[in-house]
């Protein structure tokens, strides 16, 4: 998995790629809420995720719970077809804000 | 090993004493697929897989999984593996003194370092998946038959294991709940790419979900294919477990009194 957190003036993108499982996902969990304890809103880009697992959409729940206590925006970006097939199945593509580009999320902040 | 085989089975046979349960099986399961094993009681379906399982050491023979020998393999070798497979077995094999959250979380506690409030979210996540949110703090004791196959469906599942094996899915549940059990067993392999050996006589069950099927009778493999082959097949022994014809056996008469009498 690779994870790099971009800072834009008003937020900050969190670009992820590869395998997302149980050995790499405290390290996500560890960038977002590392990402959001600055308050700034959160854009995930998961374009290049190839696999996510349970414990990693964990670490994106955990993520929308703090941003929502802390009132920032969080949203997905360009989420790729294994990973919206996961989240699918979790039924949480309901609950997550999805992007299609990132117009729409500067917008919606 | 093939890359594209999760699993190969090498001419495997099991001795019980003198008695010969599985002779000389081979046949190969593929990555991401759904394979059901079927047959008739004494089958060998249920050895089979505690072979699988590395639970049962074959009298001869090999079975590669996901790269290992597991016939040959190493104590730490097995362990690594188990890491990606997960069990849901027939009777749910729960533990008594824990609530269906805590049986759920275990496989996580022991073999994770996870941080606490990703233990609790994937715990619930897995629940959900499988309708038992409401009853997380539940005993297993409490639970009906159907919904402690679930909790262990949920167990087998918190891993996101690369092979799922569950033993006996639809045995004893209404066949609502059966249905969505078997919907579930193909989301898994859809959206989580999961190599799932089903163990099972359901008919119904096996043509909704398998992708191929395998057929055992007498401790022999009968048949490997897809649904559409085995529906056509010309083997009697496939045509009567199809078509549920009972078994017929030829009796003599003096034989049988021999036996009656013990004489």
């Amino acid at each position: 998995m690779k994870c790099v957190l971009r800072s834009e003036n008003e937020y900050h993108v969190l670009e992820l790629s590869g395998e997302i499982d149980l050995h790499f996902s405290p390290e996500l969990r560890k960038q977002i809420l590392g990402s959001l304890n600055e308050g700034k809103p959160l854009l995930i880009d998961m374009a290049e995720v190839s696999y996510i697992d349970s414990s990693g959409i964990a670490s994106l729940v955990e993520g929308f719970q703090t941003a929502k206590s802390s009132d920032l925006a969080y949203g997905l970006l360009s989420i790729s077809s294994p990973a919206l097939q996961v989240l699918t199945l979790t039924r949480l593509d309901k609950v997550f804000s999805l992007y299609d580009d990132i117009e729409q999320f500067q917008s919606a902040i | 090993m093939e890359s594209s085989n999760a699993i190969e089975i090498r001419d495997l046979v099991v001795d019980y004493g003198t008695r010969r349960i599985l002779n000389e099986i081979s046949f190969d399961i593929r990555q991401g697929e759904i394979m059901v094993i079927m047959g008739g009681s004494g089958a060998g379906k249920s050895t089979l897989l505690r072979c699988m399982l590395g639970l049962k050491s074959p009298t001869s023979g090999h079975i590669h999984m996901l790269g290992t020998d597991i016939c040959h393999a190493s104590r730490e070798e097995l362990y690594k593996l188990r890491e990606q497979m997960g069990v849901a077995f027939q009777g749910g094999a729960l533990f008594t003194s824990m609530s269906v959250a805590e049986n759920i979380q275990l496989p996580l506690r022991e073999h994770t370092d996870l941080d606490e409030n990703t233990i609790q979210i994937m715990t619930r996540i897995k629940l959900d998946m499988v309708n038992l949110l409401p009853h997380e703090n539940l005993m297993p004791s409490e639970l009906s038959g159907g919904m402690t196959k679930r909790a262990a469906l949920a167990r087998a599942i918190i891993m996101d294991p690369k092979l799922l094996f569950f033993d006996e899915p639809s045995a004893g549940l209404d066949p609502i709940t059966s249905a969505e059990l078997d919907e579930l067993i193909i989301s898994l392999k859809e959206s989580m790419n999961m190599t799932i050996v089903v163990v099972t006589h359901e008919l119904e069950s096996v043509f909704a979900i398998a992708d191929r099927i395998a057929i055992l009778g007498d401790g022999e493999l009968i048949q490997v294919g897809t649904p559409e082959e085995i529906k056509a097949s010309t083997d009697e022994r496939v045509v009567n477990l199809l078509n549920r014809t009972p078994r017929e056996s030829v009796v003599d008469g003096d034989q049988h009194l021999q036996r009656l009498t013990a004489e």
